[in-house]
Protein backbone atom coordinates (compact mmCIF):
# COMPACT_ATOMS: atom_id res chain seq x y z
CA UNK A 1 0.00 0.00 0.00
CA UNK A 2 1.88 3.50 -1.32
CA UNK A 3 -0.12 5.53 2.05
CA UNK A 4 3.34 2.96 4.21
CA UNK A 5 5.44 4.06 1.44
CA UNK A 6 8.49 6.45 2.18
CA UNK A 7 9.21 7.33 -1.28
CA UNK A 8 9.78 10.64 -2.33
CA UNK A 9 10.64 11.53 1.41
CA UNK A 10 14.17 13.25 2.87
CA UNK A 11 14.12 11.74 6.44
CA UNK A 12 17.28 12.46 8.99
CA UNK A 13 18.16 9.85 11.29
CA UNK A 14 20.49 10.39 14.37
CA UNK A 15 22.30 7.34 16.17
CA UNK A 16 22.35 5.74 12.89
CA UNK A 17 25.70 4.12 13.34
CA UNK A 18 24.40 1.03 15.19
CA UNK A 19 21.35 -0.88 17.13
CA UNK A 20 17.86 0.52 16.78
CA UNK A 21 19.22 3.64 14.83
CA UNK A 22 21.12 1.56 12.11
CA UNK A 23 18.11 -1.05 11.53
CA UNK A 24 15.69 2.47 11.19
CA UNK A 25 18.09 3.18 8.01
CA UNK A 26 17.77 0.14 6.61
CA UNK A 27 13.90 -0.19 6.69
CA UNK A 28 13.55 3.64 5.45
CA UNK A 29 15.83 3.21 2.93
CA UNK A 30 13.70 -0.25 1.64
CA UNK A 31 10.43 1.83 2.05
CA UNK A 32 11.49 4.27 -0.27
CA UNK A 33 13.08 7.34 1.84
CA UNK A 34 16.26 9.14 0.66
CA UNK A 35 18.43 9.13 4.33
CA UNK A 36 21.03 11.63 5.72
CA UNK A 37 22.28 9.39 8.55
CA UNK A 38 24.05 10.27 11.38
CA UNK A 39 26.40 9.28 14.41
CA UNK A 40 29.77 9.60 16.29
CA UNK A 41 31.95 6.88 14.53
CA UNK A 42 32.51 7.72 10.60
CA UNK A 43 33.27 4.11 10.19
CA UNK A 44 30.20 2.53 11.50
CA UNK A 45 28.31 4.96 9.80
CA UNK A 46 29.68 3.63 6.89
CA UNK A 47 28.98 0.24 7.27
CA UNK A 48 25.22 1.63 7.85
CA UNK A 49 25.58 3.61 4.12
CA UNK A 50 26.48 0.34 2.49
CA UNK A 51 23.19 -1.68 4.28
CA UNK A 52 21.15 1.10 2.89
CA UNK A 53 19.10 0.41 0.05
CA UNK A 54 18.02 2.77 -3.08
CA UNK A 55 20.63 5.78 -3.87
CA UNK A 56 20.80 9.25 -2.70
CA UNK A 57 21.65 8.56 1.14
CA UNK A 58 24.43 10.87 2.62
CA UNK A 59 26.39 10.46 6.03
CA UNK A 60 26.68 13.41 8.49
CA UNK A 61 29.56 12.18 11.59
CA UNK A 62 28.22 14.29 14.33
CA UNK A 63 28.46 14.65 18.40
CA UNK A 64 25.23 15.91 18.87
CA UNK A 65 26.37 17.13 22.53
CA UNK A 66 29.06 19.71 20.98
CA UNK A 67 27.33 22.89 19.61
CA UNK A 68 29.23 23.06 16.83
CA UNK A 69 29.14 19.81 15.37
CA UNK A 70 24.74 20.10 16.02
CA UNK A 71 25.28 23.26 14.23
CA UNK A 72 26.88 21.83 11.37
CA UNK A 73 24.67 18.79 11.09
CA UNK A 74 21.48 20.95 10.90
CA UNK A 75 23.36 23.15 8.06
CA UNK A 76 24.26 19.65 6.41
CA UNK A 77 20.84 18.67 6.01
CA UNK A 78 18.15 19.20 3.10
CA UNK A 79 14.40 20.30 3.72
CA UNK A 80 13.09 17.01 5.78
CA UNK A 81 10.11 15.31 5.76
CA UNK A 82 11.19 13.13 8.80
CA UNK A 83 13.50 13.40 11.63
CA UNK A 84 14.15 10.15 13.65
CA UNK A 85 16.23 11.09 17.07
CA UNK A 86 17.94 7.61 18.35
CA UNK A 87 21.02 8.46 19.93
CA UNK A 88 21.13 7.02 22.95
CA UNK A 89 23.54 5.58 26.45
CA UNK A 90 22.71 3.78 29.39
CA UNK A 91 24.55 2.14 32.15
CA UNK A 92 23.48 0.79 35.58
CA UNK A 93 24.02 3.41 37.98
CA UNK A 94 22.12 3.37 41.57
CA UNK A 95 21.59 6.83 42.99
CA UNK A 96 23.65 6.66 45.49
CA UNK A 97 26.78 6.72 43.56
CA UNK A 98 25.55 9.22 40.66
CA UNK A 99 27.44 12.74 40.57
CA UNK A 100 26.80 15.84 38.59
CA UNK A 101 28.89 14.93 35.90
CA UNK A 102 26.96 11.70 35.30
CA UNK A 103 23.38 13.52 35.35
CA UNK A 104 24.95 16.15 32.63
CA UNK A 105 26.43 13.58 30.61
CA UNK A 106 23.46 10.98 30.47
CA UNK A 107 20.44 14.15 30.03
CA UNK A 108 23.08 15.78 27.23
CA UNK A 109 22.91 12.85 25.48
CA UNK A 110 19.57 11.41 25.88
CA UNK A 111 17.39 14.07 26.16
CA UNK A 112 19.01 17.60 26.50
CA UNK A 113 20.53 17.36 22.84
CA UNK A 114 17.60 15.88 21.02
CA UNK A 115 15.62 19.05 22.01
CA UNK A 116 18.48 21.27 20.24
CA UNK A 117 18.50 19.18 17.34
CA UNK A 118 15.02 19.93 17.16
CA UNK A 119 14.52 23.48 17.50
CA UNK A 120 17.54 24.04 15.76
CA UNK A 121 15.78 22.32 12.55
CA UNK A 122 13.08 24.08 12.78
CA UNK A 123 15.04 27.66 13.45
CA UNK A 124 16.57 26.94 10.61
CA UNK A 125 12.97 26.22 9.13
CA UNK A 126 14.60 22.74 7.85
CA UNK A 127 11.00 20.36 8.75
CA UNK A 128 9.02 20.42 5.85
CA UNK A 129 4.90 21.21 6.24
CA UNK A 130 3.53 18.18 7.18
CA UNK A 131 6.80 16.71 8.53
CA UNK A 132 6.64 13.81 10.91
CA UNK A 133 9.32 13.95 13.60
CA UNK A 134 9.62 10.60 15.58
CA UNK A 135 11.84 10.23 19.04
CA UNK A 136 13.06 6.88 20.48
CA UNK A 137 12.25 7.21 24.13
CA UNK A 138 11.52 3.66 26.40
CA UNK A 139 8.65 2.20 28.64
CA UNK A 140 11.45 2.84 30.95
CA UNK A 141 10.93 6.79 32.85
CA UNK A 142 7.41 6.54 31.04
CA UNK A 143 5.47 3.55 31.86
CA UNK A 144 8.35 1.09 34.30
CA UNK A 145 11.47 1.56 35.89
CA UNK A 146 14.79 -0.13 36.85
CA UNK A 147 17.19 -0.26 38.85
CA UNK A 148 20.23 1.59 38.63
CA UNK A 149 18.61 3.49 35.70
CA UNK A 150 17.48 6.97 37.50
CA UNK A 151 18.87 9.07 34.87
CA UNK A 152 18.18 7.02 31.85
CA UNK A 153 14.45 6.89 33.23
CA UNK A 154 14.32 10.57 33.64
CA UNK A 155 15.94 11.43 30.20
CA UNK A 156 13.15 9.03 28.59
CA UNK A 157 10.12 10.76 30.29
CA UNK A 158 12.26 14.29 29.62
CA UNK A 159 11.81 13.09 25.98
CA UNK A 160 8.25 12.62 26.41
CA UNK A 161 6.55 15.55 28.09
CA UNK A 162 9.04 17.81 25.32
CA UNK A 163 7.20 15.58 22.52
CA UNK A 164 3.89 16.25 23.30
CA UNK A 165 4.16 20.45 23.96
CA UNK A 166 6.20 20.36 20.57
CA UNK A 167 3.49 18.34 18.56
CA UNK A 168 1.07 20.91 20.02
CA UNK A 169 3.30 23.75 19.41
CA UNK A 170 3.71 22.74 15.89
CA UNK A 171 0.22 20.91 14.84
CA UNK A 172 -0.58 24.48 13.20
CA UNK A 173 2.40 23.89 10.38
CA UNK A 174 1.10 20.17 9.99
CA UNK A 175 4.28 18.62 11.57
CA UNK A 176 3.54 15.43 13.60
CA UNK A 177 5.65 14.94 16.51
CA UNK A 178 5.12 11.30 18.07
CA UNK A 179 7.52 8.56 20.02
CA UNK A 180 8.12 5.17 20.25
CA UNK A 181 8.97 3.25 23.97
CA UNK A 182 10.61 0.17 23.32
CA UNK A 183 10.95 -2.59 26.15
CA UNK A 184 14.29 -3.75 25.74
CA UNK A 185 15.59 -4.43 22.61
CA UNK A 186 19.01 -6.57 21.34
CA UNK A 187 21.39 -4.54 20.49
CA UNK A 188 25.03 -4.12 21.24
CA UNK A 189 23.87 -1.91 24.14
CA UNK A 190 23.08 -5.12 25.99
CA UNK A 191 26.51 -7.00 25.05
CA UNK A 192 28.86 -4.62 27.05
CA UNK A 193 28.45 -7.03 29.90
CA UNK A 194 26.91 -4.62 32.64
CA UNK A 195 24.11 -6.69 33.40
CA UNK A 196 25.17 -10.78 33.06
CA UNK A 197 23.89 -12.65 30.70
CA UNK A 198 22.19 -15.17 32.81
CA UNK A 199 20.33 -11.76 34.37
CA UNK A 200 19.34 -10.92 30.69
CA UNK A 201 17.63 -14.59 30.68
CA UNK A 202 15.57 -14.07 33.73
CA UNK A 203 14.81 -10.81 32.43
CA UNK A 204 13.40 -12.01 29.12
CA UNK A 205 11.16 -14.48 30.98
CA UNK A 206 9.05 -11.48 32.83
CA UNK A 207 8.19 -10.86 28.63
CA UNK A 208 4.74 -12.18 28.22
CA UNK A 209 6.27 -13.07 24.61
CA UNK A 210 9.45 -14.46 26.13
CA UNK A 211 12.15 -12.28 24.75
CA UNK A 212 13.69 -8.75 23.96
CA UNK A 213 12.12 -7.42 20.91
CA UNK A 214 14.90 -6.84 17.43
CA UNK A 215 16.22 -3.38 16.71
CA UNK A 216 13.85 -4.28 12.97
CA UNK A 217 10.87 -4.89 15.17
CA UNK A 218 11.81 -0.89 16.50
CA UNK A 219 12.56 0.30 13.05
CA UNK A 220 8.89 -0.75 11.24
CA UNK A 221 7.10 1.45 13.84
CA UNK A 222 9.30 4.37 12.72
CA UNK A 223 8.42 3.72 9.24
CA UNK A 224 4.93 3.60 10.27
CA UNK A 225 5.37 6.96 12.02
CA UNK A 226 7.56 8.76 9.05
CA UNK A 227 4.75 7.42 6.53
CA UNK A 228 1.63 9.58 5.65
CA UNK A 229 -0.45 6.46 7.19
CA UNK A 230 -0.34 8.44 10.41
CA UNK A 231 -0.87 11.98 8.85
CA UNK A 232 -4.10 12.09 11.86
CA UNK A 233 -1.64 11.28 14.70
CA UNK A 234 0.38 13.55 16.77
CA UNK A 235 1.34 13.68 20.22
CA UNK A 236 1.07 9.94 20.63
CA UNK A 237 3.73 7.60 21.68
CA UNK A 238 4.00 3.73 20.26
CA UNK A 239 4.50 1.10 22.91
CA UNK A 240 6.36 -1.87 21.70
CA UNK A 241 7.33 -4.39 24.56
CA UNK A 242 6.22 -7.28 23.90
CA UNK A 243 4.12 -7.10 26.63
CA UNK A 244 5.81 -5.95 29.46
CA UNK A 245 4.17 -3.47 31.12
CA UNK A 246 0.41 -4.95 31.16
CA UNK A 247 1.81 -6.89 34.07
CA UNK B 1 43.86 1.23 47.50
CA UNK B 2 43.84 -0.21 51.57
CA UNK B 3 42.06 -3.88 52.25
CA UNK B 4 40.23 -1.57 55.43
CA UNK B 5 39.49 1.07 53.24
CA UNK B 6 38.07 -1.46 50.57
CA UNK B 7 35.73 -3.33 53.37
CA UNK B 8 34.97 0.01 54.70
CA UNK B 9 33.10 0.75 51.39
CA UNK B 10 31.77 -2.59 50.45
CA UNK B 11 30.59 -2.63 54.02
CA UNK B 12 28.79 0.91 53.03
CA UNK B 13 26.68 -1.04 50.74
CA UNK B 14 24.39 -3.35 53.04
CA UNK B 15 22.08 -1.90 55.68
CA UNK B 16 21.24 -3.65 57.73
CA UNK B 17 24.35 -5.92 58.53
CA UNK B 18 26.66 -3.94 61.13
CA UNK B 19 30.18 -2.91 58.76
CA UNK B 20 31.95 -3.94 62.42
CA UNK B 21 31.44 -7.45 61.19
CA UNK B 22 32.88 -7.93 57.74
CA UNK B 23 36.50 -8.89 57.27
CA UNK B 24 38.35 -10.40 54.69
CA UNK B 25 37.25 -13.89 54.60
CA UNK B 26 33.28 -12.82 54.84
CA UNK B 27 31.63 -14.61 52.31
CA UNK B 28 29.37 -12.21 51.23
CA UNK B 29 27.03 -13.93 49.24
CA UNK B 30 25.86 -16.03 52.52
CA UNK B 31 25.08 -12.88 54.11
CA UNK B 32 20.91 -12.26 54.62
CA UNK B 33 20.53 -9.05 53.43
CA UNK B 34 22.38 -10.04 50.01
CA UNK B 35 20.52 -9.32 47.11
CA UNK B 36 21.44 -8.34 43.19
CA UNK B 37 20.68 -4.32 44.45
CA UNK B 38 24.08 -4.84 46.69
CA UNK B 39 25.89 -6.62 43.61
CA UNK B 40 24.86 -3.39 41.64
CA UNK B 41 25.58 -1.45 44.49
CA UNK B 42 29.72 -2.75 45.05
CA UNK B 43 29.95 -2.92 40.88
CA UNK B 44 29.07 0.75 41.24
CA UNK B 45 31.46 1.43 44.71
CA UNK B 46 34.37 -0.51 43.00
CA UNK B 47 33.79 2.11 40.05
CA UNK B 48 33.32 5.50 41.55
CA UNK B 49 35.85 4.89 44.73
CA UNK B 50 38.22 2.99 42.45
CA UNK B 51 38.19 3.76 38.90
CA UNK B 52 37.91 0.55 38.14
CA UNK B 53 35.26 -1.42 35.64
CA UNK B 54 34.07 -4.82 36.94
CA UNK B 55 31.56 -6.37 35.18
CA UNK B 56 28.81 -8.77 36.55
CA UNK B 57 30.26 -11.86 34.77
CA UNK B 58 33.19 -11.13 36.51
CA UNK B 59 32.47 -10.41 39.99
CA UNK B 60 30.41 -13.50 39.90
CA UNK B 61 33.33 -16.20 40.55
CA UNK B 62 34.20 -14.34 43.58
CA UNK B 63 32.52 -15.32 46.88
CA UNK B 64 34.93 -13.60 49.97
CA UNK B 65 35.50 -9.61 50.11
CA UNK B 66 39.22 -10.79 49.77
CA UNK B 67 38.37 -13.11 46.44
CA UNK B 68 36.82 -9.43 45.24
CA UNK B 69 39.52 -6.91 46.55
CA UNK B 70 42.18 -9.52 44.36
CA UNK B 71 39.98 -9.13 41.57
CA UNK B 72 40.12 -5.34 41.63
CA UNK B 73 43.44 -5.51 42.44
CA UNK B 74 44.08 -7.57 39.68
CA UNK B 75 42.06 -4.80 37.19
CA UNK B 76 43.94 -1.88 38.46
Amino acid sequence: MQVFSLRGKTILITGASSGIGRAMAIACSEAGAALVISGRNINKLKETLHLLKGKGHNICVADLTEEDELAALVDFVPKLDGFVSNAGIASPLMLQFVEKQDVEEILNTNAISVIHLTRLLLQEKKLKKDASVVFTSSVNGNRCAYIGSTLYAASKAMLTGFMKATALELAPKGIRVNSIEPGMIETDLLKDGNISQEELDKDKQKYPLKRYGKPEEVAWAAVYLLSDATRWMTGSSIVLDGGYTLQ
Amino acid sequence: MEMNDFIKNFGNQFDDTDVSTFTPATRFRELEEWSSLNALAVLNMIGKKYGIKVLPDEMKPTQTIQELYDLVLSKK
